[in-house]
């Protein structure tokens, strides 16, 4: 347990990817069988177990320490396990502890008297816990909380209450284990759904001991095929008549995937693009998925007919329940665009017009409301391409326009390639929206960009009490060069008026101050800011030296777009999270 | 002091309570009978100071009565003209001021560094200063100093602060050095007994590899040199190319670690030695990748250990957690008061940068 703690502490500190990556591997190379087994299955979410509530947790901390120094310390510490980790009392004495607490149900007297317990292993919190009647769980954690040091006890309750939050994805966690034996992480995504904990022979194959395993799973997942960002030069050398063009819809990527068992069993499930199984999220869509086959599509959700816009759609992610409120209200829809596999017969070998006519049919046969064909546009020339995408409801998009974010172009003889083939597939997004908008704080990055100012808070003006005033309307941390970071870096340091923590406040008066040309792909109503607006992917497109902030845009050009681009979008509460933004970023 | 107002007139006269003799003022902690404050905040005319660190030892006082590395400490930091007469004691030494006596005993903080205990006719007051009762190869251990009324320090007065084996956190630190021998590692620590506690223990440690210093530490570990602790071989990172820090220990101040002086090194992981880091909020604050759980404060229990072992009836809680700490020793049945005395911080937020090193970018 002390090395999965030290790891998950360091991870958590850790904001490379490739050094997470690193310290992920190295755990795998010193640990052996099965606690790397379940420590994988921990950073993947595969393990299951019934969580303690934070109630259990604040009830042990109470019997052991002054109320009053709980709750000065739970104030300054401000996070429920980390207090508990770190004032949890060291055991009275190990002769009293021996006697009082035995170590496991069944085995008092193992320990001779006066011997300290040593630490539990991971395997052993982790099956005990599997086994654990819900009145044994207090006595059990407050014995682990003893024989633990603090960080140890940190992630023990970390691990009891699922509350890991390292910043770790199951993909990262795979691809660090693949590392071990110098293997493509797609490699382990196919075999993962046919893999339990602790994985002992997915880890003698990493180890060269063994042969790979062989997945067995009838609902595998199928590495994905993705386009590259088409840009203007790319048409000379492309014949139109070489691709097949569909809409490019804002939603999530999936593959849904449906197949019989052993015993015969139908069985379907729903993977994201890294291959995460999310099935338990959407509940609703899997009696749809009842013909054999794996399906590459999007999920959105449909009311009466009409696709609608991402900021709906996010209300049914990344949730752990998904009440029959949220399914009634969500409706969940898959658009299809590619079949990889029908029945029994991998798809994948034939050219991407013939599984075009294969789905085709496949979606007929489901004849399922919850499941429709994504159209094809019918174009002749680039130029026609160019107005479909430019006016997606006049070109067959109709109502569900709102929701093409640009059009994909797909050649005729594409195989399904892993990965990122080149000039098979590209992707054409619509143009972004673009504002000026004037720099107002800036903070530190992390890891390589600790010592440059590298987030930036950016505002556009409006009438305040004492005339015009600036207003921040978001946040953006990416979109410049190296070269322009430098500057604005530069920028920042000169043009600091305040300083507060972390924060530096820019100068930005109406002929002082810098402004930026903010890119962003839409506008959401937010309570969360002042300007009441929020941003989707906001990236500085351009640093403007050349425009006085006066000139910056306003608030009601942002008003007026959000009217325009969105009259039926709901609030957006929460703030897109991390894991979504990914899934949308690089999508 | 419950004690003393119900006592009669007459024991009154005779007994002298502890505030007659030391009591806080603006200026700091002030001794009336003896004519001389401790660590005070702003010039006065006599000062006693526990250590160098710039929070308690000021520059600007009409006379200093501190041991001589601390005289030394302050000499180097303000130059020879800090005070207007000093005096050195050394520990045990005791001095007698207007019927009142001054004795030095260690107090495990940094090097010179001292609890003073002042005492009056019958009472004997400790002001510890900032202590610690770990071990430190780089000072003179902490002396448990028995009094009647401790006025104890409050940095860590919270039980979340335990601040553990030093020398593990040392061995996270080689261990990240041995994972990543591409990268540089950047250690902030106090440049004052932080960063040379921190070099000893790389050294306990068997790391005998050159160990760099930022320039703002040169000085204070060349002193430590001075006084016969060994610290092997430190090389100034000024001028080092950056290919040759991959695979290096650098210490700095706290505040360099997010400069622009870190763009000199190969993907720096950057590490902080301190007790904050105990709170993984503090450390997310500073950005630090590798946080190192090492203090030159007792932690709490250490604190609550100590009080208790001096056999003090009445504490006095100042900079810090007093609340807590004040609540404890209620608890335990001590007298206990915060001292409301300010002034009192962190060493490195009252220590900026020599504008040399943050010019040179």
């Amino acid at each position: 347990m002390n090395r999965f703690a030290e790891l998950l502490d360091r991870l958590a500190y850790e904001p490379g990817r490739n050094n997470k990556l690193r310290l992920l591997t190295a755990y795998f190379r010193d640990v052996e069988d099965p606690d790397r087994g379940y420590a994988l299955a921990a950073l993947t979410g595969a393990l299951s177990f019934k969580h303690a509530k934070p109630g259990l947790i604040r009830d042990l901390i109470a019997a052991r320490t002054d109320p009053v120094l709980f709750a000065f310390s739970y104030d300054y510490v401000g996070d429920l396990s980390e207090t508990v980790a770190l004032m949890w009392p060291k055991t009275p004495s190990h002769a009293q502890s021996a006697q009082l607490l035995p170590r496991k149900v069944g085995d008092v007297g193992e320990h001779a008297i006066g011997h300290n317990n040593p630490p539990p292993t991971l395997t052993e919190v982790v099956t005990t816990l599997r086994m654990l009647g819900k009145t044994e769980l207090p006595k059990q954690l407050s014995r682990w909380l003893d024989e633990l040091d603090e960080t140890g006890r940190w992630a023990l309750l970390k691990l009891v209450t699922g509350a890991m939050r390292i910043g770790i994805s199951a993909r990262l966690a795979k691809t660090a284990a693949a590392d071990l034996g110098g293997k493509d992480p797609h490699e382990i995504e196919l075999m993962w759904p046919g893999l339990t904990p602790p994985y002992p022979d997915l880890f003698a194959w990493l180890e060269g001991r063994a042969d790979k395993p062989v997945n067995l799973d009838p609902a595998p997942f199928r590495p994905v095929m993705l386009a590259h960002a088409i840009e203007d030069t790319d048409f000379v050398n492309l014949d139109p008549a070489d691709y097949i063009a569909e809409w490019k819809w804002d939603g999530i990527r999936v593959q849904a995937v449906s197949g019989r068992d052993t015993r015969g069993h139908q069985l379907a499930r729903l993977y994201s693009r890294s291959g995460e199984d999310i099935t338990k999220s959407f509940p609703d869509l899997l009696p749809s998925l009842h013909l054999a086959g794996a399906i590459d599509g999007e999920l959105l959700v449909m009311r009466e007919g009409r696709v609608q816009s991402f900021n709906v759609l996010q209300q049914r992610l990344n949730r752990k329940v998904v009440s029959p409120k949220l399914m009634k209200d969500y409706p969940i829809h898959l658009r299809a665009y590619d079949l990889l596999g029908d029945g029994e017969t991998d798809l994948r070998t034939l050219p991407f017009a013939e599984r075009r006519e294969r789905l085709e049919r496949f979606v007929t046969k489901l004849d399922d409301p919850r499941i429709d064909l994504s159209p094809t546009i019918a174009f002749d020339s680039w130029d026609a391409l160019t107005a479909a995408r430019r006016d997606p409801a006049a070109a067959g998009a109709g109502e569900d326009a709102e929701a093409v974010e640009g059009v994909m172009l797909k050649r005729r003889d594409a195989l399904y390639l892993p990965g990122r083939p080149k000039g098979q597939w590209w992707k054409w997004k619509r143009d972004p929206h673009i504002i000026d908008a004037v720099l107002m704080y800036a903070q530190r990055g992390h890891g390589k960009r600790s010592s440059y100012y590298s987030d930036y808070t950016f505002g556009v003006w409006t009438s305040g009490e004492s005339g015009d005033e600036l207003v921040p309307v978001g946040k953006a941390y990416f979109g410049f060069t190296d070269e322009e970071l430098l500057q604005i870096d530069r920028f920042v340091r000169r043009n600091t008026v305040e300083k507060f923590g972390p924060v530096r406040h820019v100068v930005h008066e109406p002929d002082q101050g810098l402004v930026l040309e903010v890119a962003f792909e839409g506008l959401a109503r937010s309570t969360r800011h002042k300007s009441g607006i929020a941003m989707r992917f906001p990236r500085v497109s351009r640093l403007r030296w050349d425009k006085p902030p006066r000139e910056a845009d306003r608030l009601e050009t942002l008003e007026r777009l959000l009217k325009a681009d969105a009259s039926h979008t709901p609030t957006l509460s929460t703030e897109m999270d991390a894991d979504s933004r990914q899934e949308k970023a690089s999508g | 002091m419950g004690e003393t107002r119900t006592g009669l007139v007459v024991d009154y006269i005779i007994q002298m309570r502890p505030q007659d003799i030391l009591m806080p003022v603006a200026a700091g902690l002030c001794c009336k009978p003896g004519g001389f404050h401790i660590d005070p905040v702003r010039p006065v005319e006599r000062a006693v100071i526990t250590h160098g660190h710039s929070d308690h030892a000021r520059s600007g006082h009409g006379a200093v009565l501190a041991t001589q590395e601390t005289l030394d400490i302050m000499r180097l930091r303000y130059g020879d003209n800090f005070a207007g007469a000093t005096q050195a004691v050394s520990y045990g030494e005791e001095i007698r001021l207007n019927g009142i006596s001054i004795k030095f005993h260690p107090a495990g903080h940094v090097l010179g560094s001292a609890q003073v205990a002042v005492s009056g006719k019958d009472i004997c007051i400790v002001a510890s200063g900032d202590y610690k009762n770990a071990p430190d190869p780089t000072c003179a251990p902490f002396e448990l100093v028995p009094c009647d009324v401790f006025i104890t320090e409050a940095t860590f007065g919270l039980p979340v602060f335990r601040h553990g084996n030093a020398a593990d956190e040392i061995k996270k630190l080689l261990g990240s050095v041995a994972l990543f021998p591409e990268r540089a590692h950047l250690v902030g620590a106090y440049s004052l007994g932080k960063a040379q506690r921190v070099i000893a223990l790389l050294r306990a440690a068997g790391y005998d590899a050159p160990i760099y210093l930022h320039g703002a530490m040169e000085k204070i570990t060349l002193y430590y040199e001075s006084r016969g602790i060994v610290l092997g071989e430190l090389r100034p990172v000024r001028g080092m190319k950056k290919a040759d820090l991959a695979g290096t220990i650098t210490l700095a101040p706290p505040s360099a670690t997010s400069d622009i002086w870190t763009r000199r090194f190969p993907d720096p992981v950057t590490a902080f030695a301190s007790g904050w880091m105990r709170v993984r909020a503090r450390a997310r604050q500073r950005g630090v990748e590798l946080p190192l759980v090492i203090s030159d404060h007792a932690d709490w229990d250490g604190l609550t250990a100590t009080i208790e072992a001096t056999g003090a009836g009445e504490v006095w809680v100042t900079h810090g957690q007093e609340d807590a700490l004040v609540h404890w020793c209620k608890a335990k049945g001590l007298a206990a008061r915060p001292l409301d005395l300010v002034g009192y911080g962190e060493e490195d937020d009252s220590d900026p940068l020599p504008a040399a090193e943050d010019a040179q970018a």
